[in-house]
């Protein structure tokens, strides 16, 4: 299967994986950068932006209304999560944390499940962006050649936020030293909340964006999930830079490595993260010092 | 609790003292037990009024689908072996109401098609309900591990779905039974139907998962299809169970210059990967064929996508109109739960008749006798015809089905997709007994 063609068939394959992958673990970057909670129901929440947006879409009939409500909807609830229990486990210890954000990823896909059942729904593509389109180089559906750009689109907004805004400056400088901004008299705790909001939204976002290329299912965020964490950890903890790199660097082996044989494509990704690990334990983009 | 321990060691004084004095010596002779040790839940299991079948199905991943039509074909043969139902009698000719007498219950567990999890469900249905038998697996990975239990702890198991050669090849154990079609039966029988179809020296890629069901399946057909009409397999796409992008695969897929998909992907993978396939153009351009029909897959992937797609099945429920008992079972499924059975309820229902058979005509629960009973090779009645179980590898030798996507304008109903084109007979579909390495194992 060696071929200049499928080569550079897979490489731009490559790139649609990692920008939904980058997208996905941006939000999960900045959480864990920001409020040290390592968010273990973000795939959960990945899967809820999908099944709401997809409540939406069948009730409008309209494609952008199930983006937003996915995105909305995830990000409010993301919102309400931290104020009424996630606050609360700031100060208590990782494996606290762990385990209440593992419990409520298993309450969210229950409750789909409750719901949804166990049955795959299939989210249809929207009649503008179906069909196939030719590259030159290869052909390659229309709405995965979309979801490119919408995820781009959608990290250039985060970026815009996160670097080109008051609040994307106390986030950083949050990311960096959080005590220290709050010394400065700034309010930890509303920045804390916003970006919790922002870390769901960009889940529900990506949730939705995904709904059409692989159906939905209550178990879809668990799969996403670690490779998001193995996005986040080649990029660097904490990173939105890093998360886009990781998202990129593993869109690129899994598509790769399938050229030659895919039963090791994810065996290569996590060889990649150890890899790095060994080499650089902060990930590509990261710094000493942020945990 | 002391007080039933009580009368019941008196009950048991009595007893001997009867036994003793000659009273009722061929009362205790005709007992099982006064002869036979104790082996796995026997004769623990036995002893109530109710025996027990331990279920892991999978209700949750990427086979619930096909796992909740399992297990209503399981439900649906408990309750007509409770009542003595005319359609399990016809299989099993000695039932009258249960299974020797006793009422029959199933405990249901979620497997989520994973090895671990069924043998922890079914392991803890051995200790806490005792139960007789066990099923379940939509999941050959999942039929292997439960082999192994079975054999370990010496209670029955009767495969659910399980389409790998090593089932009842080189995994076969003496307490493990199928009842279903399988890689080789699937190849040899959809192999000549293919070649017809599409002709000799055809580049063909595979789509296999990667475990045991995939690998068998996916070197049955291909080389069934090199052999016998010189095709080449180009490129063989390995995807590990529940995944959900292809995107990578398709596009080795799109790069190969096959002629033929052979999809052996199953449950929702088979559906998501079908559906990837068109979106990237894969289909039409090259024909698909499934080596291992997946129950829904028409109803999920649409008619348009299943026109002209050729499979081999275990059943499909437009056969009513050819075979009586596929006919009683088609009525009385629908009539209970609202829809055509597919073939992993057929699968199930027959399973259970199966064994309902072999223990009346063992006329004891005593696993070495029901397996001695099983491997008589007694003709049964199914809903595709006269069956008989191999009693070297624990095979049914039962017909394959092959059919053949209709098109949406053709179906009579929403559930007609498939047309059956073919019921190949099973005996010389099978490969030797000994051929994939079947050592069956001790009866005690």
């Amino acid at each position: 299967m060696l071929s200049w063609a499928n080569f550079g068939s897979q490489l731009f394959n490559g790139l649609a994986l990692g920008a939904l992958l980058a997208l996905i673990a941006s939000g999960l970057t900045i959480i864990y950068g920001t409020l040290g909670v390592l968010n273990l129901a973000h795939g959960a929440m990945f899967m809820l932006g999908g099944y709401t947006g997809y409540a939406a879409y069948q009730a409008t009939g309209s494609f952008l209304a199930g983006l937003a409500a996915g995105t909305l909807a995830v990000g409010v609830l993301g919102i309400v999560l931290e104020r009424v229990i996630i606050r609360h486990f700031y100060k208590r210890p990782h494996e606290d944390q762990l385990l209440l954000t593992f419990g409520l990823a298993i309450v969210f896909v229950e409750v789909v499940r409750w719901y949804f059942s166990s049955e795959s729904k299939t989210v249809q593509t929207p009649q503008l962006l179906s069909g196939i389109t030719n590259l030159g180089f290869m052909f390659y559906p229309t709405y995965r050649l979309a979801t490119v750009g919408i995820c781009a689109v959608a990290l250039l907004a985060l970026f815009f936020v996160l670097y080109r805004t008051r609040l994307g400056m106390i986030v950083r400088a949050g990311i960096e030293d959080a005590e220290m901004v709050d010394s400065l008299g700034i309010n930890v705790d509303r920045v804390f909340m916003t970006v919790f909001g922002i870390g769901a939204m960009a889940a529900g976002f990506a949730g939705f964006t995904n709904a059409p290329i692989v159906s939905l299912a209550p178990d879809v965020g668990e799969q996403i999930l670690v490779q998001t964490f193995v996005v986040v950890v080649i990029g660097g903890v904490g990173s939105f830079p890093g998360a886009v790199l990781g998202g990129l660097i593993a869109g690129e082996i899994i598509s790769l490595t399938s050229m030659v044989n895919p039963g090791y494509a994810y065996v290569m990704l996590f060889a990649a993260m150890t890899l790095v690990l060994m080499l650089r334990p902060h990930g590509l983009l990261g710094t000493k010092g942020r945990e | 609790m002391s007080k039933p321990e009580l009368s019941r060691r008196m009950l048991l004084k009595a007893g001997a003292t009867l036994a003793a004095t000659g009273i009722a010596p061929g009362f205790f002779a005709r007992s099982a037990w006064a002869e036979q040790p104790p082996i796995g839940t026997w004769p623990a299991g036995v002893q109530g009024k109710e025996v027990f079948i331990g279920v892991a199905v999978p209700r949750t991943g990427s086979y619930a689908e096909q796992g909740e039509d399992e297990l209503k074909g399981w439900q649906l043969a408990v309750e007509h072996l409770n009542s003595g139902h005319e359609l399990m009698r016809k299989i099993s000719p000695r039932t009258k109401k249960g299974v020797q007498g006793k009422d029959v219950k199933l405990v249901v567990a979620d497997s989520g098609a994973k090895p671990n999890d069924a043998v922890q469900a079914e392991q803890r249905f051995i200790t806490e309900n005792k139960v007789v038998l066990m099923t379940g697996s939509t999941s050959s990975a999942v039929a292997v591990a439960l082999n192994k239990l079975a054999q370990r702890e010496k209670v029955l198991y009767t495969a659910g779905i399980s389409g790998s050669n090593d089932t009842t090849g080189k995994d076969c154990v003496r307490y493990g039974f199928r009842q279903n079609f399988y890689g080789e039966t699937a190849a040899n029988a959809i192999g000549p139907v293919l070649l017809k179809a599409y002709g000799k020296g055809k580049k063909m890629a595979f789509m296999t998962p990667d475990y045991t069901y995939g690998h068998t399946v996916t070197k049955s057909m291909s080389e069934y299809l090199a052999q016998h009409g010189g095709w080449t397999m180009v490129t063989n796409q390995v995807s590990p169970l529940g995944a959900t992008d292809y995107s990578s695969y398709l596009t080795n897929i799109t790069n190969s210059g096959a002629e033929v998909l052979l999809n052996v992907n199953w449950g929702r993978d088979a559906v998501l990967s079908t559906q990837q396939a068109k979106q990237f153009g894969v289909i039409p351009k090259m024909k698909l064929a499934i080596p291992y029909q997946i129950p829904f897959l028409a109803k999920n992937i649409g008619a348009e996508l299943a026109e002209d797609v050729y499979a081999a099945t275990d059943f499909w429920w437009t056969l009513e109109d050819k075979y009586p008992l596929a006919k009683m079972f088609v009525e009385e499924f629908r009539k209970k739960y609202g829809y055509n059975p597919e073939w992993g309820a057929e699968n199930a229902y027959m399973s259970i008749a199966m064994w309902a058979d072999a223990v009346e005509n063992a006329g004891t629960f005593y696993p070495p006798d029901v397996i001695k009973s099983y491997e008589a090779g007694r003709k049964l009645q199914s809903m595709v015809g006269e069956v008989y179980l191999r009693k070297e590898d624990h095979q049914l030798v039962r017909p394959v089905v092959i059919v053949k996507g209709k098109a949406p304008k053709a179906m009579r109903n929403k559930e007609d997709f498939w047309e059956v084109t073919e019921v190949v007979p099973g005996a010389a579909l099978m490969q030797k007994p000994d051929a994939f390495g079947c050592k069956l194992g001790d009866y005690t």
